[in-house]
């Protein structure tokens, strides 16, 4: 606590204090000065002060929260990370002292410390990382070289889809105040905050499949052409595939329309998706042009293990495990010498499995 | 408060697209004169469709950075920004005329003035000219040099060629480079005969794309002869027919492209300060000096 928060303090009770256990009222040249368990009356303005010295704590909390100008959304989320609805004052400052006061967003693992005159100090860096020392980790105070950091994988691959679980490790963002936290949050997770506030609010605005598809034009305006009357088992699809917690952190709050739930689980993400995203729309388009295709019978000869093969190789690359398929492990049926056996064994010149063509020739 | 919001389109494919709207974006931002600058994509995130939400201004100012009017400014952008009351003759546009609309936001409750696109707008010649300065070394080119600007070009958008055509022959008019062309991929007169289409022994290329990608990367290139594989890169100039061709690149990238974002906000009622004047001369060829001296050499 310091001085301009023991000032402030004073000014605020002509309207009077209420806040997290903190209550402070004046009455004429008498103040009255309440936290939970002490309660002074009839105090002096010097006596204020004296009460308020003792309790630094419950005076810089009041201040932290009520003298900053933060936007409604950012405030609920820097509240939530501390607990601060649901959590005592003291519990909280003792644990932001002793450094032990952490919150997860996503993938993100946030830590929360005392700063100077109860200042919140935030730390920031992929939960991966959660018990590496600071130091050992790539150092950053600008919420926007977020930007850049997150723009592909620890495997150098391009994440065009922000909330992918696939957050890149060895960097740190430290002494981060509220609102470059909230910066750096909505560089790495784009509007999750925003949406977050409004689902707690009750006013998240969810847009299902059908009327997301509905509006879509141009060479999008085909995905439209995919209902045709017969259910909704292929949006299940288009969920099971993109909208899994494998896939994505958000919790998909969107189904096929205002009446009609997906079977499929939304997730368990902390922060919602109100309606299909750009990545979904491009694959539904996609889909949209290859399920117009009619099934056709092919007759192939595979043994048992080749067929058990061939599914493990799509199990492989659809959970994105291709590449932890150790080289020498021919006992794995993803393996690549193994893949390239059947490759070598099974397919014709034209790369046409057991010698059968796709087309009638 | 004033926000700035500069909507882009991206891609799911190329980390390298949204990296001009994002420089563009931190320039502006150095300014100071908004108290809040974001981007938004077609294909990234914030998507359009939440872009809104994350600003506290009440006074919003959308610049798309796209080179022509069309299917995105008229279309998909008002759309997806949830712009109602968006009817495309507010524009009321020859193609390469819009300035501005001021729309409500119906789901944020934002006033939001929403710009024509930076490709068509007047300050965009002189970002095409900077682009010559910039890819010689010579802030005084134009003397015994060609200039093409060149766009992609569809059937489907007559628009596209409007805004390569218009600033050709507003680089035109200017005198200062002995010939000036418009050229394109998908249409004619076709980038692939470039040398054909000039008499000066060095020709500068500008590409009229927002962002350096598989177009303005691999495509151009490899029409124009500078490469016959684009993995194996290009001299600048490189030899071609006979003639010294100085590609550009995507002229999106150029660092002057902020002044023009600005200058669209500018015309839409922001309040932008001197930073218009700031940023011509911030962004001022890198390393004139050296140029010049090259250029002297």
């Amino acid at each position: 606590m310091n001085d301009t928060q023991l000032t402030a303090l004073v000014e605020a009770t002509d309207e009077g204090i209420d806040y997290d256990g903190l209550s402070v009222a004046r009455d004429g040249d008498t103040y009255t000065f309440e936290t939970p368990g002490t309660s002074h009356e009839g105090l002096d303005e010097d006596g204020l002060h004296e009460v308020a010295t003792e309790n630094p704590w419950f005076v810089s909390n009041w201040y932290f929260w009520t003298q900053a100008d933060r936007p409604d959304p950012e405030e609920a989320f820097l509240r939530w990370l501390e607990g601060a609805d649901e959590t005592p004052v003291p519990e909280r400052y003792e644990a932001m002292a002793d450094g032990g006061l952490t919150e997860s967003w996503g993938q993100l693992h946030i830590d929360i410390s005392l700063g100077q005159d109860g200042q919140r100090v935030y730390t920031l860096r992929n939960e991966e990382d959660s018990d590496a020392d600071v130091e050992a980790l790539e150092v950053h105070t600008d919420p926007l070289d977020a930007r850049e950091l997150v723009k592909h994988d620890d495997r150098g691959r391009y994440r065009p889809l922000k909330t992918a679980p696939t957050l890149p490790t060895g960097w740190a963002f430290v002494d981060l105040d509220g609102r470059a936290l909230g910066r750096a949050v909505d560089v790495i997770y784009p509007v999750t905050i925003a949406n977050w506030h409004l689902e707690r609010q009750g006013d998240l605005d969810v847009s299902h499949w059908v009327p997301t598809m509905e509006r879509q034009t141009g060479i999008y305006g085909v995905i439209q052409t995919w209902d045709r009357g017969e259910g909704h088992e292929h949006v299940n699809w288009v969920a099971e595939a993109c909208c899994d917690d494998s896939q994505c952190l958000k919790r998909r709050e969107w189904e096929y329309d205002e009446e009609t739930d997906l079977d499929v689980d939304g997730g368990d993400g902390e922060f919602p998706c109100r309606e299909p995203c750009s990545m979904v729309v491009a694959a539904a388009r996609q889909w949209t042009k290859l399920e117009a295709e009619e099934p056709k019978t092919y007759e192939f000869e595979l043994t048992p293990s080749e067929k058990e093969q061939i599914e493990a190789i799509i199990d492989t690359v659809a959970e994105g495990e291709a590449d932890e398929v150790r080289e020498a492990d021919v006992y794995d049926d993803a393996n690549r010498y193994r893949t390239r056996f059947l490759r070598a064994k099974r397919f014709d010149e034209e790369g046409n499995l057991c010698g059968v063509p796709t087309d009638d020739e | 408060m004033q926000a700035l919001v500069i909507v882009a389109h991206g891609s799911h494919l190329n980390p390298d697209a949204s990296t001009p709207t994002y420089e563009h974006a931190d320039t502006i931002r150095e300014a100071g004169v908004f108290d809040e600058v974001e981007t938004a994509f077609w294909k990234e995130e914030p998507s359009f469709r939440e872009v809104l939400r994350t600003l506290e201004s009440d006074e919003v100012y959308v610049v798309p950075l796209f080179i022509s009017e069309g299917y995105f400014t008229e279309e998909v952008i008002p759309r997806e920004l949830r712009l109602d009351d968006w009817d495309v003759e507010e524009w009321d546009s020859d193609g390469t005329s819009a300035t501005h609309a001021t729309l409500e936001a119906d789901d944020v409750a934002k006033t939001v003035h929403y710009c024509g696109p930076v490709g068509t707008h007047d300050a965009m010649t002189d970002v095409i000219v900077r682009r010559a300065e910039t890819v010689t070394g010579d802030p005084d080119v134009g003397d015994g040099f060609g200039l093409a600007v060149v766009g992609h070009g569809t059937e489907r958008n007559e628009n596209s060629a409007k805004a390569i055509e218009y600033h050709a022959e507003r680089v035109a008019e200017r005198d200062r480079f002995d010939e000036v062309k418009a050229l394109f991929m998908d249409e004619d007169p076709e980038i692939d005969d470039v040398t054909d289409f000039f008499e000066a022994e060095d020709v500068i290329i500008v590409p009229l794309f927002v962002a350096d990608g598989y177009h303005t990367q691999e495509d151009i290139p490899e029409d124009m002869g500078l490469t016959d594989d684009y993995r194996k890169g290009w001299d600048t100039p490189a030899e071609v027919d006979g003639h010294r061709i100085w590609y550009a690149g995507a002229v999106g990238t150029e660092a002057l492209m902020a002044d023009v974002v600005l200058e669209r906000a500018a015309d839409a009622g922001a309040d932008v300060g001197n930073a218009i004047e700031e940023i011509r001369r911030r962004t001022r060829v890198a390393g004139t000096e050296d140029a010049s001296a090259s250029a002297g050499d």
